[in-house]
């Protein structure tokens, strides 16, 4: 297990190396000159031509692709001088570059909003596992009554709702027509300057918009998967020993069905944690994902290549993850 | 319903223990509904079986095997089947027992084992594990070391090699015999005095199946259990049962000693069952004489006999008997035990002139 482990590492170091290649490349090539952004705001778009090529110049832009690229990667490792212009600006290692807006060292920032979006991630797949697993397995043991019809297709109702829409719904209503108390000032405000009560109430209305709306989803997961699961000979088995229901369902069944659940889990955990866009943006949130998002408007090309690195590299930590509890999970796994 | 006091039931068990049969099934039906209607899987089936006795239920698939044998167990989901007519486990009644009395007897009083041993063992959990949470349920007061004592001890009993280390594997890393070892050791950890296998080799290798009815012999023997077991190997039939029920479409269409079944059969497709074995002794040339036609729909049962669309033999019966009126359960001509469901008026003959010339000429010869 170990040396899977190693060796999973290594190929996800590789593919690390590739998306971040494949990003410059693209940022390279883009249509118009990766200077061309930060030109733009500096000059308060007045970019001459001239101007442009000062900063393509100081930048490295005219330099090859290849050499540029090294330099990035050594920035990474041992830190390095960005020049824009005329100003120098300091960015030690791991250097991912300057942010073209705030100038400041763009890993500084990630980690400062890391917080923020791990809070969201972490409370709404609490939330969302919390109901939408027991919920699953009450609907499977009673699969084809009523209560389960009428549950599976409420929930397929919601879950058909674009997740935006529903964010969006849940905050116009909660926050602003019902002014309910607890989720009136929607927000990340840190534990240590603000206290864990404003940290709560802060963020309480988007986990429970992730929460609702991933709690439909894994009902509808664990549902499928238990009702797979207590089908099985193993359940008759079970059943012919004598043991009683809860251990059978629980015990037998659900021990089975969990491993598809903890297999999606994983990959829709680093989704969450690579940045939540909708959640973050709609209420308020200054997490990785805002962040991306502006980023992405205000063409801050070293900040959108971080974001896409770091989603990059927390969806490989992912998978590797969920083939490793996997392996746990099931026995019959053998990793190699 | 107010539950019946323990020391009166144990006492009616124990009396039926000394007289009369250990398993008593009476008229039993179980119907399903389905979205086409109710299916009645099994009708009208009486048996019994003493301890120490082995019955053989054989039939092709549908015919009701497997489903009267859970019906016993007490394994169908209440909500979906309909259980009625009598089943006696020890002197108690158990269609219609609530639920958590039912618990008791399962896997204590009365084992299943089942066919494919992989699929019937939980993958995530040791050998040891499922079968110390077998004897654990039913012992409250044992620990946790008892249980995996006994554990030990089954798996050696059953004949696994090493039983101390081997407890701690995981199904998937025994062989298909030695899952079926592991099988038959979980059903019998509790000592029932009854034990269903329900084919337990028919996933098996041949070499392996016979090692395994061999050892249900022998630890029949030993727990001086009733045994039944169901399979549609005429082969394991003649190894193993003391009596034969044979089944078709939820029907028993012929009981008897093994020895009445295999030799003088009265019922057609008893014959059949009998035809379609292949014979080693044989020349390679002969060929297999298979049942025409398949099991009938159990949605829409033909009319009269339900065998007789299959019938090779229904036109020796006067008029439309055969399609329109359900033959009777009734004695054969070998003896008041063997009893057979059919309408043929000289089975004896029939059997003797067409029958066993196709199938064991050799035999024909030794009884003229």
């Amino acid at each position: 297990m170990f040396a899977y482990v190693v060796k999973r590492l290594i190929s996800g170091v590789l593919v690390v190396a590739l998306v971040s290649m494949a990003i410059f490349l693209l940022f390279w090539y883009g249509p118009s000159s990766p200077a061309q952004p930060i030109c733009d705001r500096e000059t308060s778009n007045r970019c001459t031509p001239e101007r442009l090529e000062v900063y393509e110049r100081t930048l490295g832009y005219d330099n090859p692709v290849y050499e540029e690229y090294g330099k990035f990667v050594e920035g990474v490792f041992s830190g390095r001088t960005i020049t824009i212009a005329s100003s120098e600006y300091e960015c030690a290692a791991p250097c991912l570059g300057v942010s073209f807006r705030t100038k400041q060292p763009v890993k500084e920032e990630l980690v400062s909003r890391m917080p923020a979006t791990f809070s969201v991630a972490i409370g709404g797949a609490f939330l969302y596992l919390l109901f939408g697993v027991p919920i699953g397995v009450a609907a499977a043991r009673r699969r084809g009554t009523v209560a389960d019809k009428a549950l599976v297709s409420s929930f397929l109702f919601i879950s058909s709702i674009p997740y935006y829409l529903f964010a969006l719904l849940t905050w116009l209503y909660l926050t602003i027509t019902f002014e309910v108390p607890i989720f009136s000032d929607t927000g990340y405000f840190s534990i240590g300057e603000n206290g864990p009560f404003k940290w709560f109430t802060g963020l309480f209305l988007a986990w429970v918009a992730l929460g609702i709306f991933g709690c439909t989803q894994y009902t509808r997961f664990t549902r499928g998967a238990m009702v797979e699961a207590l089908s099985e000979d193993y359940i008759r088995t079970a059943k012919a020993k004598g043991l009683p229901a809860r251990t059978i369902v629980y015990k037998h069944g659900l021990r089975a069905a969990l491993v598809p659940v903890v297999t999606i889990f994983g990959i829709d955990f680093g989704t969450l944690l690579a940045g939540t866009i909708f959640t973050e943006r709609i209420f308020e949130i200054q997490g990785i994902g805002w962040w991306a998002l502006e980023a992405v408007q205000g063409r801050d090309l070293p900040v959108v290549q971080a974001t896409a690195l770091f989603s990059a590299v927390v969806l490989i930590i992912s998978n590797l993850l969920v083939d490793v509890i996997y392996s746990v999970l099931d026995p019959r796994v053998r990793l190699s | 319903m107010t539950s019946v006091p323990v020391t009166q039931s144990s006492a009616a068990a124990a009396a039926a223990e000394t007289d009369g049969p250990f398993l008593q099934v009476e008229d039993l039906k179980v119907t399903f509904p389905t979205e086409d209607g109710p299916v009645t899987a099994v009708q009208g089936l009486s048996y019994s079986v003493e301890k120490g006795k082995t019955l053989g239920i054989v039939g092709e698939s549908g015919s009701g095997k497997s489903v009267s044998s859970m019906a016993v167990m007490g394994l169908h989901d209440t909500k979906s089947a309909q259980i009625s007519g009598s089943i006696r486990v020890g002197g108690t009644e158990v269609v219609g027992l609530s639920e958590s009395r039912m618990r008791g007897l399962r896997g204590n009083a009365m084992a299943m084992i089942f066919q494919d041993a992989l699929a019937a063992l939980h993958p995530f959990y040791k050998i040891g594990a499922q079968l110390e949470e077998a004897y654990l349920v039913h012992h409250s007061s044992a620990s946790k070391r008892d249980a995996r004592r006994k554990a030990i001890e089954m798996l050696d009993r059953v004949g696994i090699p090493q039983p101390d280390r081997r407890v701690d594997d995981f199904p998937h890393q025994f062989s298909g015999g030695m899952r079926q070892r592991a099988m038959i050791a979980m059903g019998l950890i509790n000592d029932p005095s009854l034990l269903i296998a329900d084919e337990p080799t028919t996933a098996l290798d041949v070499t392996v199946q016979a090692q395994i009815l061999d050892l249900l012999q022998d630890l029949q023997r030993e727990f001086n259990s009733a045994v039944i077991i169901i399979t549609h190997d005429l082969g394991v039939i003649a190894e193993m049962a003391d009596d034969v029920l044979v089944m078709y479409a939820g029907r028993c269409v012929e009981f008897g000693t093994t020895k009445q079944i295999l030799t003088t059969p009265e019922m057609p497709y008893t014959w059949g069952l009998l035809s379609s074995v292949p014979d080693v002794s044989s020349s390679t040339d002969a060929r297999l004489i298979p049942i025409p036609g398949n099991p009938p729909s159990l949605l829409r049962p033909p009319p009269g006999c339900s065998f007789h669309p299959r019938c090779v033999h229904a036109d020796k019966v006067a008029g439309d008997l055969c399609s329109t009126q359900l033959p009777e359960l009734l004695p054969a001509s070998s003896g008041t035990a063997h009893l057979k469901r059919c309408h043929l008026p000289d089975p004896v003959a029939v059997y003797h002139d067409e029958v066993l010339p196709e199938i064991a000429p050799e035999l024909l010869e030794e009884t003229r």
